[in-house]
């Protein structure tokens, strides 16, 4: 499943808009394949609204609305004939707090699948069992697959979305801070599981952990926040892509003054 | 005791607050009969609840009970007699149980369908405005009284059912009209129900689903109707004994006299004949000429233990799966 | 997914290709298009239905009417058009063809002097409060000539009244036919004929005129057996006393249990919070018990066990427990849970900053209730007041179990009085087969309908005072 051609994703000039107000500014970017690019920035940045941009999850916001382009694959995502259905088979998404579905662990990996069609049980089963293992999760399940997927540990229930996720084979996951509601070991086991799933995928996790995003990623996007006054005392806040580099080079030589703040720890 | 205590703000009231402070130097309890009275009140209020819970059972257990040991009539008898016919001394209750079934199944045909369609489309289709303009609505379908449905029943559709299925299939009083009424005095019950119990299911489980490339309807039926199953169960539970319970659409639409349940005459289970319900019954009976000693009288409160029993076995199983298998979603 | 064996990767499938997963996406777009239509058609049916019922009703309440007649109407105003009669030609009729009668509309209607005094008082004190024809303010009712005893009748019942009294009194209307609304404005000639073949035309006396059921007279006549002369002011009075005496019981002890229920029963005693638990399972088992089970209380605990209360004996009144009062009680304990789980809820969402607030100023508890909570819950409590007496104007099943009266005739006056009330008589006029019940019966539905609008109404608009006065 590795694409075409070195790039994952390409964005050009791509601003994001809520109704009237602008949250993402002009962003553009090339995120490589089978690499770890993170977005890091401080709350508000906009870093979790362009990785949701990436699989038309904002699609799922009345008010959302996008210009420029955004290209995966040689496509463009945002044309009229695109459907969104088809996007988010391609590209994955795990997300901040763990939502396995009130279903018992075998159902909720094996939910993808059957909605494309896949029925016969020993595939299920197969597909299961493997995914499981590329989860890091198999040997503490596979006792009792008919468990509630709820009735695991924080950690254990990101590995099963995680699983959940890899199931229906996309190209891409995305990982909207996966890790903040998890505790130090069950952080640790996910890295690691990135680390082995980026041979198979590309990954683009957000995450406020720069520390984080210095183990795991191969490329970070530092995001920054702009202000500007307007009439009435109030002010218009947006979200620009400030720094782009290989993870070594933007923290230990940023370009910029800010990025430099920002990771020494002045502001967030 | 008495510190000074003085701002400049309180300097005009300073001399009160002293002299109330003087006062209160006690910390300990004071009697307050005051309280206690309104406590007293409250508690009665509170207990009134189950004076009422306790004079419903005493009352139709205790008729009941004159009823059954007249000796005209026993407990076997009672729920296997194929008829009801108290001057030939025939007190079998399944006849009118029967018919509550039949009108109760006609309503929750309409019902549960309908209700559900119209909770899920509230609750995952409609834009705000329209969402905001339509419950309302639904609030009044469910505000109106049973009576006026009744009348529906009778004048509009019944003539339609008898236009549809012709004259001589559809009687003027029949189940068929009466439930399918009732149905649509329910549907607003349940719909609202449901609507909460969809409305509650977390968004990040929606977002799971569409995550992995489901379309909308995969997401409602495969995700949110799942956990959502046991409100919307509850939902239809409360609208089965709603249906039960229901009296005027029946006593103006569904018939007056009961039906038998077997035999050669069996004619209970006909959609388009008329039949009378245990309310109905209940209705057609009291509102005519009653004598308070009469074993006629005394059958009213048995067909109302048995109406109570039924209704109340409902409502615990409905209540019991809302807290049982209230979802948990994290 | 790709398994590594030996170095290379294998790449194994088990998702569909391309070509499949764009056949599979089109159908379950397609199903997905079908449960949309199911769904939106399960909110336009029951649109449909609300719109049928009172498109049903309206079309019952208004329309033309086939009636025979005893006295030929034109015997009795110029051109026999009874109902374009003015009060004059009526109140004319009606002395001509009925003079002592006519002195009793007088007497029942416009009197203010005890029965005995009645003929021998005169009119300025007979008719005091009422508009009296200039000159003949000093003569007694027996002393009036016909003329002036029409302008009496003329100056003070109104048209409705008199029409009522002339068609049920004097004609004997019997109504033959009763069409609906929307034929009598569309179908007007095809219905004129079709009655002259089936009743017969003017020689059978048969006549052919559009009545509104619904009138205001309607709302003020007192009930009668007949259809045509009956009015609900006898039973929208005795809904209004049960609707009254009901919410004065079960108010206070609604919220009385819903402040016990949210600020008391939270203690150090357990048992003290099972008692609480206890009552509220209670109460909401009671919100699913069926009306007419309330009504079978009511018989045999109001009617019959405390008859001697509720019939007003031991005020020296006679009559049975079927009363006002006895209605109201029941009344009162169907609407208690509703009240009481509405007012728990509007308690439940005071914050309890507010609560914190007042203890730390050192308020007794029921001083914090009664100024701080209770008008911060007011909104929320009184939604469920306006919910209980919506539900107390439109019930019917108790009230017949408990004895509503089928024959009555004179407006209550008073908690012990027979009753009757609206939907009980919306039921028993639509049981009877006749056409003109019908009529009557649908014009009820509309008097009760907009009752219960003006009563929610109300509720709408005391719920934004007082949330504009607690923001205020």
């Amino acid at each position: 499943m590795t694409q075409n051609g070195a790039y994952a994703f390409e964005l050009k000039n791509v601003n994001i808009y809520y109704g009237s107000k602008l949250a993402v500014n002009d962003v553009n970017i090339t995120i490589p394949n089978q690499k770890i690019t993170a977005f890091i920035g401080p709350s508000g940045c906009g870093k979790s609204t362009v990785l949701r941009s990436l699989n038309r999850m904002n699609d799922l916001i009345a008010s959302a609305r996008l210009e420029g382009e955004v290209h995966f694959g040689g496509q463009s995502l945002y044309e009229q004939n695109v459907d969104p259905v088809e996007v988010r088979r391609r590209i994955g998404m795990v997300f901040q707090k763990p939502n396995p579905f009130p279903k018992s662990i075998y159902d909720n990996i094996a939910y993808g699948p059957r909605l494309l069609g896949v029925r016969s049980k020993s595939v299920l089963d197969d597909i299961v069992e493997s995914c499981l293992k590329d989860s890091y999760l198999w040997d503490e399940v596979k006792g009792d697959l008919k468990k509630s997927g709820l009735a695991l540990s924080g950690g254990q229930q990101q590995r099963l979305c995680i699983a959940r996720t890899i199931a229906v084979e996309p190209e891409v996951i995305l990982m909207d801070e996966p890790c903040s509601a998890l505790d130090p070991i069950a952080t640790q086991a996910i890295e690691e599981l990135m680390r082995d799933l980026v041979k198979q995928f590309t990954i683009v996790i957000v995450t406020h952990n720069m520390q984080q995003a210095q183990r795991v990623s191969d490329f970070t996007a530092f995001y920054s926040i702009r202000k500007e006054e307007i009439a009435g005392g109030k002010e218009n806040r947006w979200g620009i892509l400030a720094e782009y580099a290989p993870t070594g080079r933007l923290f230990s030589n940023p370009a910029s003054e800010e990025t430099e703040r920002y990771i020494r720890g002045e502001f967030g | 005791m008495a510190t000074q205590y003085e701002t400049s703000a309180s300097k005009s009231g300073a001399n009160t607050i002293r002299a109330t402070r003087d006062a209160r130097t006690t910390i300990y309890k004071r009697p307050r009969p005051g309280e206690s009275a309104i406590q007293g009140f409250l508690i009665f209020c509170g207990l009134l609840s189950v004076f009422t819970t306790l004079g419903i059972v005493y009352v139709l257990g205790s008729e009941a009970l004159l009823f059954f040991s007249t000796g005209a009539v026993d407990l076997v008898e009672f729920f296997t007699a194929p008829r009801w016919q108290p001057q030939s001394g025939e007190f079998g209750i399944m006849p009118l149980v029967s018919a509550t079934l039949m009108t109760t199944l006609f309503a929750m045909l309409v019902a549960i369908p309908l209700g559900l369609g119209a909770a899920i489309y509230l609750a995952e289709y409609a834009p705000e405005r329209t969402r905001a303009t339509l419950k309302p609505i639904l609030e009044i379908l469910a505000g109106i009284p049973t009576v006026v449905y009744g009348y529906f029943a009778l004048t509009f559709m019944t003539p339609l059912l008898r236009a549809i299925f012709g004259q001589n299939t559809v009687s003027i009083y029949n189940v068929a009209s009466a439930g399918l009424v009732m149905g649509i005095m329910i549907l607003p019950t349940i719909a609202s129900m449901s609507e909460d119990a969809l409305s509650a299911v977390p968004r990040n489980l929606r977002e799971a689903s569409y995550g992995l490339g489901a379309t909308k309807i995969e997401t409602i039926l495969k995700v949110v109707l799942p956990a959502a199953l046991s409100g919307v169960i509850a939902a239809f539970i409360v609208g089965i004994s709603r249906a039960v319970g229901e009296t005027m659409i029946v006593a103006l639409a569904a018939g007056a006299g009961p039906c038998i349940l077997y035999g050669a005459n069996s004619n209970c289970f006909q959609s388009f004949g008329a039949a009378e319900t245990m309310t109905g019954h209940i209705v057609r009976i009291s509102g005519g000429d009653l004598s308070y000693n009469s074993i006629d009288y005394n059958s009213l409160f048995a067909i109302g233990l048995t109406l109570f029993v039924f209704t109340l076995i409902l409502n615990l199983i409905s209540r019991y799966i809302t807290n049982r298998f209230r979802e948990v979603y994290q | 997914m790709a398994t590594v064996i030996d170095g290379e990767p294998e790449i194994k499938t088990f998702m569909p290709d391309e070509a499949a997963f764009k056949r599979g996406l089109a159908g379950r777009k397609t199903r997905g298009l079908v449960w949309q239509i199911f769904f939106i058609a399960s909110i336009v049916i029951a649109l449909l239905a609300l719109a049928a019922l009172f498109l049903n009703v309206v079309n019952s309440s208004f329309g033309l009417v086939a009636s025979t007649f005893e006295i030929d109407p034109d015997e009795v105003v110029e051109g026999g058009d009874l109902q374009a009669a003015s009060a004059e030609q009526l109140a004319a009729a009606i002395v001509r063809i009925r003079p002592n009668p006519s002195k009793v509309l007088v007497r029942d209607n416009l009197s203010s002097v005890p029965t005995n005094e009645f003929t021998t008082r005169p009119l300025s004190d007979v008719l005091s409060g009422h508009t009296i024809p200039p000159g003949i303010e000093s003569k007694t009712i027996n002393e009036l000539t016909p003329e002036e005893l029409g302008a009496v009748l003329a100056a003070n019942l109104s048209t409705d009244t008199m029409l009522t009294y002339v068609s049920a009194d004097i004609v004997g209307e019997d109504v033959l036919e009763t069409y609906p609304l929307f034929d009598s404005l569309f179908n007007r000639g095809a219905i004129e004929a079709e009655v002259i073949e089936e009743f017969g035309g003017e020689a059978e006396n048969v006549e052919v005129y559009f009545r509104s059921w619904l009138r205001p007279s309607f709302i003020v006549t007192k009930q009668s057996s007949d259809p045509i002369a009956t009015g609900i002011s006898t039973a929208l009075l005795g809904t209004l006393w049960i609707v009254t005496i009901t919410v004065l019981i079960a108010f206070p002890i609604g919220v009385g249990a819903a402040i016990y229920l949210e600020e008391y029963s939270v203690s150090k005693n357990p048992w003290a919070e099972r008692f609480a638990r206890v009552i509220e399972t209670n109460i909401r088992n009671l919100a699913g018990v069926p009306s007419i089970i309330y009504g079978l209380l009511g018989l045999a605990i109001f009617v019959r066990a405390l008859s001697a209360i509720t019939s007003g004996a031991f005020l020296g009144l006679d009559g049975n427990g079927r009363t006002i009062l006895s209605a109201s009680l029941t009344m009162a304990l169907l609407v208690l849970p509703v009240i009481i789980i509405n007012a728990q809820e509007a308690i439940r969402a005071v914050p309890s900053s507010i609560r914190e607030a007042s203890y730390g100023l050192g308020a007794t508890r029921w001083q914090t209730i009664w100024k701080q909570v209770i008008p911060a819950a007011m909104p929320g409590i009184l939604t469920g007041t306006i919910l209980g007496m919506s539900r107390a104007i439109g019930e019917t099943a108790p009230l017949v179990v408990i004895g509503a009266s089928t024959a009555i005739f004179t407006d209550p006056n008073g908690p012990f009085s027979s009753f009757t009330a609206l939907p009980i008589q919306i039921y028993q006029w639509t049981a009877r087969p006749q056409p003109e019940f019908r009529a009557v019966a649908a014009a009820a539905i509309i008097v009760l309908l907009v009752l219960l609008l003006l009563l929610n109404a109300t509720a709408i608009f005391l719920r934004q005072y007082f949330r504009r006065q607690l923001q205020g």
